[in-house]
Formats: structure tokens, C-alpha cells, sequence
């Protein structure tokens, strides 16, 4: 690995790589696991916690979710430290943009700025990519339309309707695209949200951290016993599901393939979205 | 160079008849601008608001020079609302007065100073108490019960010597102002298009719709 093209950050190597940034991806997939997901007229931002230790003041604690201007949220896997730094420049920014033309940010414009900041750390000398990805969230100013933008360290950004970023993030991505689906309400986007952070925290409800955001509205932190108590529903059903499948599953057995009248569950499982695996 | 500052010596005679109001009482601030935008003898805007919301509780209004005006202020909202931003919660009343002297005493000694003449409306949510500070183009920075800018002083102060109390409610103060916005309309010679009222109280900032059709004659 140490071929001497690790070194320097502005060198590809001879096929092609810049390893610094591809390194700078592997710290983002270490980092925790982060989750947005737009509804109609709302977008929820998800995080697993680091739980932390005893004697730690977890309310004083940043949190891995921030926000860049009264509209704009954001949040990041992978290095804390690095992402202080960028989540500054963005706020800077912000401002900036608000006293030059009196207009706030929209969500792609900052979210462009956040992705060229990054890139910048890609090609110049002396300096060392930032080592997380964003999702950036918000509605952009009189519109009732979410956004949602990823960025990452090589400075790509992309816009989505429901992507996760950092440890396991693929599992929940994967997750998020059998279940997801257009024009989502408050109560879904959030249990979603949860139930998607459910596949990799395995801790539960203390271990996530929920925003949301609504068009004119300032951003709202889901409380613990909120979260709680979704996490629970969610629990709940998953048991009533299986109970039902398995009763479901003697029943189909005994009728040796009766079609209908086994529940949404049965229904689900048969989606071809499903890649033939039933959903747990 | 000598021109210029002879040109800006004579502007700062316009702007003493803009109207800078600010009394505070028992629970809010009451802060009242002016509504004309004047240049030289001519009004260009019969409905100009001089003032900039900073946070949520403190709200600064400004005369002067114009251009220098609207620039500063905006200059200072940036700051404070960046401010908030980084730290997730708000400067008081107080701290952003310091911030805001400091901001013109480095104006003033620089090439080009800002000519500005501030009010800075707030309400203290920890201390529970309104908060005004009068602040000039000499960054002299003073916290007042009851303050004013321009020839308005010459008028009103004398009023509001006679008739503020720290104690008074909402009410009183909208009459105290009534009072003093009367005066105007009665002493100074121009038409300055009746003002515009915001009050801060522990709820944030409003602007109280203000009725100004009345005739005020000299006594």
C-alpha cells in the first residue's frame, strides 16, 4: 500500500486515485451513522449518539446535527473536529450571503459552497481533505418543497429523497429504498427515520437524536420520550408482524397456497422491491 | 479631502431632523423612527423603515448619513445573527451594545468613519428587563430610560423628563409617545411622515401600528 503516491495530497497515483480523499472516505464510514429522509412538506434528519460515558454532560455535548442558517440543517459522519471547521465556513457563508443580496441561502447554493470548500482540500498543497460526508437538509426561502444534499470529501454533491451516511451506511440505504416511498406525512417521515436508524443502533432510542424540519418553521429536536415512544411502536408492530406471519405462514401451509386475506405484512413481503427477501 | 469632509459636515445637519425615539418602562422597549428618507430639501420615501431587527429581543434603529446608514446596520445584523448561529443562543441587549460601540469607536478611527446615530431597543429575557442604549457616531455608548436622536432631543427630552417613570405600562408609554410625536409635529419644521413603532417585550419584536393622521397646531 505505501507506494509513495499516499503522500502528497495533489498526486493521483498511475491509475488514477487521489488515495488521501479515498482515505477521507473510509474515515466518513467509520464515523456514526447519520439519516435524512423527506416527506411532503417535512425532512427529518436522524443520527446515532456515540452513548456516552458516565461521568459525560451529554446536554452540553455537540451534537452531531447542526444548523448553518435558521432554514439550513446539517448533519455529518465522520471527524467531529474537521466538521466544526466546515460547518463554520458554511454559517460564515450564510451571512455573507444574506448581507450581500438580502436573500437567505437556498439549500443547493449552500450546499454547493459546503461541496467546494471540500474539493478545495482536494488540491491543494500542505493541507489534508475534510474526513466527513454531509446531508444537508432545509426548504429553500417561501418554498414548500424539502431539500436534501449530500456532499463528500472529493467535493461531489448530489441531492436526494432519502439517503444515510457512515458507519453501516449502506445497510440503511438499502433499507430506506424498499421502504420509502413519495409524499410521506410527519408521522411516517419520522418513524421511518427511526426505523431505519433501528437496523444499525442496536442500543435504541437513547443512542438517536431526531430534527426536523417544516417549510417557515425553526428546526424542532425530537425529545428522548418522543423517540422513546416511536421506538417502542415501532418494536410493537414488528412483533404483531411476526406473530401474524407465522399464524399467517400455518395458515397458507394448511391451504396449500390461498391467495389474499393474509394481512398488509403478507403484502409487503411479496413487493418485488423486496428483492425477494421478506423485510424484518 | 477638505471637501469632503466639508460636504459631510453639512449633511449631518439633514439628519438631526430625523426622528429617533426610544422609551423603555415597566416590561417592554417602544422604539420610533421617523418615516421619510430625505435628501438635501427633498423627502424621497414617505415610508422608510430605519431600523433592523438583530435578534430575537433587540432591535437597533439609525439616522445619519445616508448610505453610511443602512450599510452599518446591516453590517451589525450580520455579526449579531452570525453570532447566534455559532453559538446557538443570543447575545443580550447589553452585549450587543458593547459589540456595536466597539464596531464605531474602530469606524471612527479609521479613513472613513461611519456617520451613525443609534438606538439600541432590547429586552433582557434573563434579567426580565426592557433595555435601551443611545449610541452616536462618537461611539459614546449610554443606557437610558428614555433617549432620542436629532432635534427630536431638543423637543422631547423635556417631556419625558416630566412624565416618564421606570414603572409605567404599555399603555402610558404609547401615550407618553403620543406626547412627544404631537411636540414633533408641532415644533419641528418639516414634515418627517410620522413614525414607526416597534416594541420589544419578552415575546420579541412587533411593530405597533401607529395612527398619525391628526393635526397638530401650535399653541
Amino acid at each position: 500500500m505505501a507506494s509513495g503516491y499516499d503522500r502528497a495530497l495533489s498526486v493521483f497515483s498511475p491509475d488514477g486515485h487521489v488515495f488521501q480523499v479515498e482515505y477521507a472516505l473510509e474515515a466518513v464510514k467509520r464515523g456514526t451513522c447519520a439519516v435524512a429522509v423527506k416527506g411532503s412538506g417535512i425532512v427529518v434528519l436522524g443520527c446515532e449518539k456515540r452513548s456516552a460515558m458516565k461521568l459525560q454532560d451529554t446536554r452540553i455535548t455537540p451534537s452531531k446535527i447542526s444548523m448553518v442558517d435558521n432554514h439550513v440543517c446539517l448533519a455529518f459522519a465522520g471527524l467531529n473536529a474537521d466538521a466544526r471547521i466546515l460547518v463554520d465556513k458554511a454559517r460564515l457563508e450564510a451571512q455573507s450571503h444574506r448581507l450581500t443580496v438580502e436573500d437567505p441561502v437556498t439549500i443547493e447554493y449552500i450546499t454547493k459552497y459546503v461541496a467546494g470548500v471540500q474539493q478545495r482540500y482536494t488540491q491543494s498543497g500542505g493541507v489534508r481533505p475534510f474526513g466527513i460526508s454531509t446531508l444537508i437538509v432545509g426548504f429553500d426561502p417561501g418554498s414548500e418543497e424539502a431539500r436534501l444534499y449530500q456532499t463528500e470529501p472529493s467535493g461531489i454533491y448530489s441531492a436526494w429523497k432519502a439517503n444515510a451516511i457512515g458507519r453501516s451506511s449502506k445497510t440503511v440505504r438499502e433499507f430506506l429504498e424498499r421502504n420509502h416511498k413519495p409524499g410521506m406525512d410527519r408521522a411516517t417521515t419520522i418513524e421511518l427515520t427511526i426505523k431505519s436508524l433501528l437496523e444499525v443502533v442496536q442500543t435504541g432510542a437513547k443512542n438517536i437524536e431526531i430534527a426536523i424540519m417544516a417549510p417557515g418553521k425553526n428546526v424542532e429536536m425530537l425529545g428522548s420520550d418522543e423517540i422513546e415512544k416511536t421506538v417502542e411502536k415501532i418494536n410493537h408492530d414488528k412483533e404483531v408482524e411476526a406473530n401474524t406471519r407465522r399464524a399467517g405462514r400455518g395458515g397458507a401451509a394448511a391451504s396449500a397456497g390461498a391467495v389474499g386475506a393474509q394481512g398488509p405484512e403478507q403484502v409487503l413481503a411479496s413487493r418485488p422491491a423486496g428483492e425477494g427477501g421478506a423485510p424484518e | 479631502m477638505a471637501d469632503t469632509s466639508a460636504s459631510r459636515e453639512s449633511c449631518l445637519h439633514v439628519f438631526e431632523l430625523e426622528v429617533l425615539l426610544g422609551i423603555t418602562g415597566k416590561d417592554f422597549t417602544i422604539i420610533a423612527a421617523s418615516k421619510a428618507a430625505m435628501r438635501g430639501a427633498s423627502i424621497l420615501k414617505p415610508n422608510d423603515d430605519k431600523t433592523r431587527i438583530l435578534n430575537k429581543q433587540t432591535l437597533m434603529a439609525f439616522v445619519g448619513e445616508p448610505g453610511d446608514t443602512v450599510q452599518f446596520a446591516e453590517y451589525i445584523q450580520a455579526n449579531i445573527q452570525l453570532y447566534s448561529m455559532r453559538n446557538a443562543s443570543d447575545l443580550s441587549p447589553y452585549e450587543v451594545s458593547s459589540f456595536v460601540r466597539a464596531e464605531l469607536a474602530k469606524s471612527l478611527r479609521s479613513r472613513s468613519p461611519y456617520t451613525v446615530n443609534l438606538l439600541l431597543g432590547g429586552y433582557d429575557a434573563i434579567k426580565q428587563k426592557p433595555e435601551l442604549y443611545w449610541i452616536d457616531y462618537l461611539a459614546s455608548c449610554a443606557p437610558l430610560p428614555y433617549a432620542a436622536h436629532g432635534y427630536a432631543q431638543y423637543y422631547c427630552l423635556s417631556i419625558l423628563d416630566k412624565h416618564h417613570h421606570p414603572d409605567i405600562d404599555y399603555e402610558q408609554g404609547m401615550k407618553l409617545l403620543r406626547m412627544c410625536t404631537d411636540e414633533l409635529k408641532r415644533r419641528l419644521p418639516i414634515d418627517f411622515k410620522g413614525v414607526m413603532v416597534k416594541v420589544i417585550d419578552k415575546d420579541g419584536i412587533r411593530e405597533e401600528p401607529y395612527v398619525d393622521d391628526k393635526q397638530v397646531y401650535a399653541a
